[in-house]
């Protein structure tokens, strides 16, 4: 499994992707891995103002759903319309075409307190 | 060893729709004997598209091969745990069908429907007797629902009180209907972490003043008796809350030790379960509810009342939580219960969980060892292993599978979540011990194939009917009916 | 007791095997304090001949169609129950089974279910049925409740006119659910009155529900409705109580309905004194996974073949539990079963003919009552199998007399509708001869006169 350096990761398992103001957000590695086959996802409306900690999505596979947690503040810029026929990019390719939403972040210094790749890979070393 | 699966001569059939062939008729009306009458056109439809045409031949023989793809109790062991899914009598069957019963209008006047409101009222007061409770309604349709009225009626005793608790504390052990049920009846849910059983001390720590209810099973869903369970009422009550019984699992107790009496508030009945009525491949089943005299004037309503020499329908109660189902419940699923006691009577359903409970520990006793076995105390009704021990990166759902090609249901799996890989297995007291052996046998010799040939496992079912199959894409691209040319 | 093998020989065996010496012993966490020290007071067990010559004594002061001349309806219908029905519904291959959770050995239920969701959907017009609910009355409850969820309101339209069971039992689910429930009042032609439900709708409704054909055997505008609700941004729940009527009446799924639910019972279920019957709910594409219930999905196995798997169970208890749409865990399987049979046999002429017969019977015996003098019909709205009646004889009393003669005449009203308390609901059925009809009409002017 790769969590790429570049990155910063949540305990719920999200992946963020900071670009100035804009982060693209997305589900690990490790947890597309452990929810299996996905088969339906659900993503917030375009312009949805999304607040820390808040679920905004849900991701599902055939026998188990699992909320997707905001990480950071902000507003969804865009949303990945591939995933609503084709949700099983999720499963093939979790860092690129199977990223979930784009934020327009409320204060993007705030992406700094979240966990860097290392530390996101001690966690799940922990949990497995 | 003897394996009873085996693949005989299965035909195939096609569905309904794609048999149907215009002008095929498969009824017959007398002939109408009053002028015809219309309705307006505007109100009128075309014909039913797409709706099948078929002769009576044609059903009989789709039916009938369908049901040759089923497995039900009448086939095999099924071991299916928290499903008690115990041999159904056949004069049960006859009984529902006296057509004084079976064909009474629920809205026939109490006067001309004795029969059926007395037959009601005895199993009211069967039911309280075997529980402990004061009171028992029979309008619930499920457990489901029994356990929807039984949390409405602990909601409604905290509101009568004014008291605005918003929590209800569910094991992790529990049904997953629990949870459901709390949020139904507007309450939140915070789960609580059991060690097997609920410990005192846990519930301690989360018992406060805006806790409503504990939601407990017991026997729980590892099918342990929940040894503290009257420091735990006692503890509730006295922090002002109340506790519901899951009565899921009451099949390990009859004439043994009664919720009532434990210090319970609600529990609710599954007749489908303990007391024998078929499963009908997903229901009808029948959920009635007991509760202590406290909370009698709450209970669902309509219920049957006895004035000594009528039995009546009752009137309506102020503060009934109100009705659950259009009518009086399932009353054809009563009548099966009913008789299923009156066959039973009092030893003879002590008996059955006497034996259930022997069944369970003695298919226990051949398989530890074997499989892993998370938790250790004296078992009830049902024993829960786990896949941790077994070879060749096989699982508990490959061994489900396994046991299909040796002929048996397989045990519920992956359930209580509180086991990982759990294999729960229920044996009910019908079962010989012949065929437990029979089984304890499949099961070892498939942890056998499991270490020295697990493609077997991998590869199972290869005996049915069918292999199996792609629930990924059936959730995907959903494809819940049959269209034309699809 | 012969439903249990053991025998004394095994059961020693069975201990030694365990490691305990008494079955007492297979108790020890029972703690003593809890023990029932006595044996339950129960009747003594019965034998096979002594059980059924119980219930036949019992069964025997019960009055049904076969001792009575039955004009009972309001939610529950006398209808034809062809023999094939009982005689496949007793393969203990369908009623021993549970829920289909294996499905390799489980495809007879999910073909079966399949059809049923199929049958459904093309009876009532919609793109996706569940799997069945309990009734059609708890079917309605769940309606409102999904309804809720897809318009974030809290707000419930029910018109007067929709079975009173059926909203009691709405009343029941919503009782904790910060939910509030408005009364949409009659009209005098016995529909939901338009423009009372017009003065009621606004942006905080979810869902406006009403019979079709409604509680008074009147048959709703539901395209009215429906561009009413949908104006508003409501849902349209319809609930049909006696879908014989879909076989004439266009389909609430072509006049505009969101949900439809309903009762089953019609097509092949004997009445039971009240279940089990079962309920249907059918929906929209764009909602299917917002819906409660099981849901049965085609797919096929690693060879290819066809075959049918439990489906979209995300949406269940068992997986997000206080977060499920619903927490149904059964569905009224063999009740689904019977239906599926029912609909079968009587397929696309069957229950067109069926259905007009029923409208041909009650529209004669409406013509026939509405002569006799003391008595008048109430509603004009076109109706179906079910109709008002008017008596200036107190209801209790015609009843009663009625009865006397050997005829259920109806369900009287008032409990229900106070302003409606001079007056009774008929309900004829293709299982009502003309002779009953006439001995019904005879009787009612025996008393006038």
């Amino acid at each position: 499994m790769e969590f790429p350096e570049e990155f910063k990761y949540t305990e719920e398992h999200e992946w963020i992707m900071v670009e100035k103001d804009l982060a693209t957000i997305g589900i690990t590695d490790f947890a597309q891995d452990a929810l299996g086959d996905v088969v339906f996802v659900e993503l917030p409306e375009v312009g949805t103002v999304l607040e820390v900690g808040k679920p905004f999505g849900v991701v599902e596979s055939v026998k188990a759903v699992s909320d997707i947690y905001a990480p950071i503040a902000g507003t969804v810029e865009e949303i990945n319309e591939d995933l609503v026929e084709t949700p099983e990019i999720i499963n093939t390719s979790p860092y690129e075409d199977g990223w979930m939403i784009k934020i327009r972040m409320t204060d993007a210094s705030a992406a700094d307190a979240l966990m860097s790749s290392e530390d996101y890979q001690a966690l799940i070393a922990e949990e497995s | 060893m003897t394996i009873v699966g085996t693949s005989g001569l299965i035909l195939n059939e096609k569905l309904l729709f794609e048999h149907s062939d215009p002008g095929r008729k498969g009824y017959s009306l007398p002939k109408l004997d009053v002028p015809a009458a219309e309705l307006p056109a505007e109100l009128c439809r075309e014909e039913i598209s797409g709706f099948p045409e078929l002769s009576e031949v044609d059903v009989v023989r789709h039916f009938t091969r369908l049901s040759t793809w089923n497995y039900g109790v009448d086939s095999g062991f099924y071991p299916l745990g928290s499903c008690t899914m115990k041999y159904n009598p056949k004069v049960n069957e006859v009984a529902a069908r006296i057509p004084g019963l079976a064909f009474i209008h629920p809205s026939t006047p109490s006067h001309l429907a004795q029969g059926s409101l007395e037959l009601m009222y005895r199993l009211q007061v069967a039911l309280a007797e075997i529980s402990g409770f004061a009171k028992v309604t029979l309008q619930p349709a499920a457990g489901a629902q029994g356990e929807l009225a039984g949390m409405l009626v602990i909601r409604a005793w905290h509101e009568a009180r004014g008291s605005k608790r918003t929590k209800v504390l569910i094991p992790d052990t529990a049904h997953g209907t629990n949870p459901a049920t709390a949020s139904l009846t507007g309450y939140d849910v915070v789960p609580i972490a059991s060690d097997g059983i609920l410990t005192l001390e846990e519930v301690e720590a989360h018992m406060n003043d805006d806790v409503a209810a504990l939601m407990v099973t017991n026997p729980n869903t590892l099918g342990l008796f929940e040894t503290n369970i009257e420091a735990i009422c006692k503890l509730v009550h006295e922090r002002g809350g109340m506790v519901y019984c899951d009565g899921a699992n009451l099949n390990a107790l009859m004439g043994i030790a009664r919720p009532g009496d434990m210090g319970i508030d609600v529990m609710h009945f599954n007749l489908h379960k303990t007391f024998s009525t078929p499963h009908g491949g997903g229901g009808p089943g029948s959920g009635p509810v007991g509760v202590t005299e406290e909370l009698t004037p709450y209970l669902p309503g309509p219920g049957v009342e006895y004035d000594g020499e009528n039995y009546c329908i009752e009137a309506t109660r102020a503060d009934s939580i109100g009705r659950m189902m259009a009518f009086h419940g399932n009353v054809g699923i009563m009548v099966r219960a009913y008789a299923y006691i009156r066959s039973m009577g009092g030893d003879g359903l002590k008996h059955a969980s006497e034996m259930a409970v022997l069944n369970a520990n003695y298919v226990r006793a051949r398989l530890e060892g074997v499989y892993d076995l998370p938790f250790t105390s004296r078992s009830l009704h049902e024993v829960v292993f786990s896949d941790k021990d077994l070879e060749g990166d096989c699982h508990t759902l490959d061994v489900a599978k396994r046991l299909i090609d040796y002929g048996y249901h397989p045990p519920t799996i992956y359930f209580p979540l509180v086991v990982k890989g759990a294999i729960m297995i229920e044996p009910t007291e019908t079962e010989s011990q012949e065929v437990l052996d029979e089984f304890c046998d499949a099961m070892i010799a498939i942890a056998g194939e499991a270490r020295d040939n697990p493609a077997l496992l991998h590869q199972a079912p290869v005996r049915s009917r069918i292999r199996r199959l792609d629930e990924t894409t059936a959730a995907r691209k959903p494809k819940l009916k049959w269209e034309k040319g699809a | 007791m012969r439903y249990i093998p053991h025998t004394a020989g095994d059961v020693t065996q069975m201990l030694e095997r365990i490691g305990v010496a008494t079955l007492k012993d297979l108790f020890v966490e029972v703690p003593e304090s809890v023990r029932l020290k006595r044996p339950l007071d129960l009747q003594e067990s019965a034998s096979e001949t002594e059980l059924l010559r119980e219930f036949k004594t019992l069964a025997a002061v019960n009055a049904t169609s076969e001792t009575h001349k039955s004009f009972l309806g309001g939610g529950a219908y006398n209808h034809f129950i062809p023999a094939v029905i009982d005689q496949l519904i007793s393969r203990s291959e369908f009623y021993t089974a549970y829920t289909p959770y294996q499905p390799e050995i489980s495809q007879g239920t999910l073909q079966a279910v399949f059809e049923f969701q199929t049958l459904i959907c093309q009876l009532t017009g919609m793109d996706a049925a569940n799997a069945s609910m309990y009734d059609g009355a708890s079917a309605c409850a769940e309606a409102v409740l999904m309804a809720m969820r897809l318009t974030r309101r809290k707000r419930v339209l029910l018109s007067k006119a929709l079975n009173p069971r059926y909203r009691a039992v709405v009343a029941t689910y919503c009782r904790y659910l910060n939910l509030e429930l408005v009364d949409v009042a009659i009209a005098d032609d016995g529909r939901t009155d338009l423009t009372d439900l017009a003065a009621k709708l606004d942006d905080s409704i979810a869902a406006v529900v009403a019979g079709y054909p409604n509680y008074l055997g009147v048959i709703e505008d539901v395209a009215a409705l429906a561009e009413q609700a949908h104006g508003a941004g409501a849902k349209l729940v319809t609930a049909v109580a006696e879908p014989v009527a879909l076989g004439l009446l266009k389909s609430p799924g072509e006049l505009g309905a969101d949900i439809v639910v309903g009762d089953g019972q019609s097509f092949g279920l004997p009445l039971a004194f009240g279940g089990p019957y079962v309920g249907f709910f059918a929906v929209r594409q764009k909602d299917v996974r917002g819906m409660p219930g099981r849901l049965v999905g085609e797919t096929t196995d690693l060879e290819g073949q066809r075959g049918f798997v439990l489906t979209l169970a995300t949406r269940e208890q068992h997986i997000r539990r206080e977060k499920a749409t619903s927490n149904i865990c059964s569905n009224q399987g063999l009740c689904a079963l019977m239906v599926t049979i029912f609909m079968s046999l009587l397929g696309k002429q069957g229950l067109r003919e069926m259905a007009e017969q029923n409208l041909a019977k009650a529209a004669y015996a409406r013509q026939q009552l509405s002569a006799i003098k003391g008595f008048s019909l109430v509603f004009d709205g076109a109706s179906f199998n079910e109709f008002v009646v008017r008596s200036e004889e107190p209801v209790a009393e015609v009843l009663t007399r009625l009865e006397g003669a050997g005829i259920l005449a109806g369900i009287p009203l008032g409990e229900e509708y106070p302003e409606l308390a001079d007056c009774f609901l008929v309900c004829v059925t293709e299982q009502n001869q003309r002779e009953e009809i006439d001995a019904l009409v005879a009787a009612l002017q025996g008393g006038a006169a």
